[in-house]
């Protein structure tokens, strides 16, 4: 276990499981190699905190969680790049952004965050469902899919 | 930039795996195919820019109330 500083949890202890590698980075911010995914208690929410970059993290949300009948569809040379051979092999995040008023938060579905979750490599891919756009309402999708629950 | 002309059925060669075809020109829309190896990724130059702009978008906002967020979705989240 080590110490690292989060931008979401303060300092936090992390062991090797929690560390996430992108070899091309999450769009837009390329330089960087190394995450911790942090568990953020009892919450939907994780963190993805930068390694030796305390100011950046992003926070993802598994897209089950709020969208009904969430399908992921990706590029196969996306998962064969990540070494994933079956659905069981991988992690979906959306990384969420959150505006001044938190209940207007969206989710970018468009550009999903696959982790291979044995070797713990990932990658932004970019999804071929065209559904799906960088800013979906996540409460107003949540309460729509509980209502076709109902 | 290189630029080259081409017309319809023309190709370009990038190095000896990519080619890219103009398939066909109607009006200002011009139809591109493109012959990659799987491990090229291609997409629409705004696609990419969009999710670029998000995830920047998306850093800048990580400093708010983490517990606050929580909150909000388990309220509106009521089979919970």
């Amino acid at each position: 276990m080590v110490k690292i500083k989060s931008k979401a949890l303060g300092e936090v202890e992390v062991s090797e499981k929690q560390r996430i590698h992108f070899p091309d980075g999450i769009l837009g911010f390329e330089f960087i190699k190394h995450y911790y995914l942090l568990d953020m208690g009892d919450s939907p929410f994780y963190s993805l905190q930068a390694e030796e970059e305390d100011e950046i993290a992003f926070i993802l949300i598994q897209p089950e969680l709020f969208v009904s009948d969430y399908k992921l569809v990706v590029p196969r040379s996306d998962l064969e790049a990540l070494g994933i051979k079956q659905e069981d092999d991988l992690l979906d995040f959306a990384i969420v952004t959150i505006p001044e008023n938190p209940e207007k938060m969206t989710a970018n579905l468009q550009g999903p965050v696959i982790i291979n979750r044995h070797s713990r490599i990932a990658r932004q891919v970019i999804s071929l469902n065209e559904k799906y756009h960088t800013k979906h309402a996540v409460l107003e999708a949540l309460r729509q899919k509980q209502g076709e629950a109902d | 930039m290189l630029v080259l002309s081409r017309k319809a059925n023309q190709s370009i060669m990038i190095g000896d795996s990519i080619e890219i075809q103009v398939v066909d020109i109607k009006g200002d829309q011009v139809k591109i195919g493109i012959d990659a190896p799987r491990s090229v990724t291609i997409h629409r130059k705004e696609v990419y820019v969009g999710i670029q702009d998000e995830n920047r978008r998306a850093a800048k906002s990580t400093g708010s109330n983490v517990t606050g967020l929580s909150e909000l979705f388990k309220k509106n989240d009521k089979h919970k």
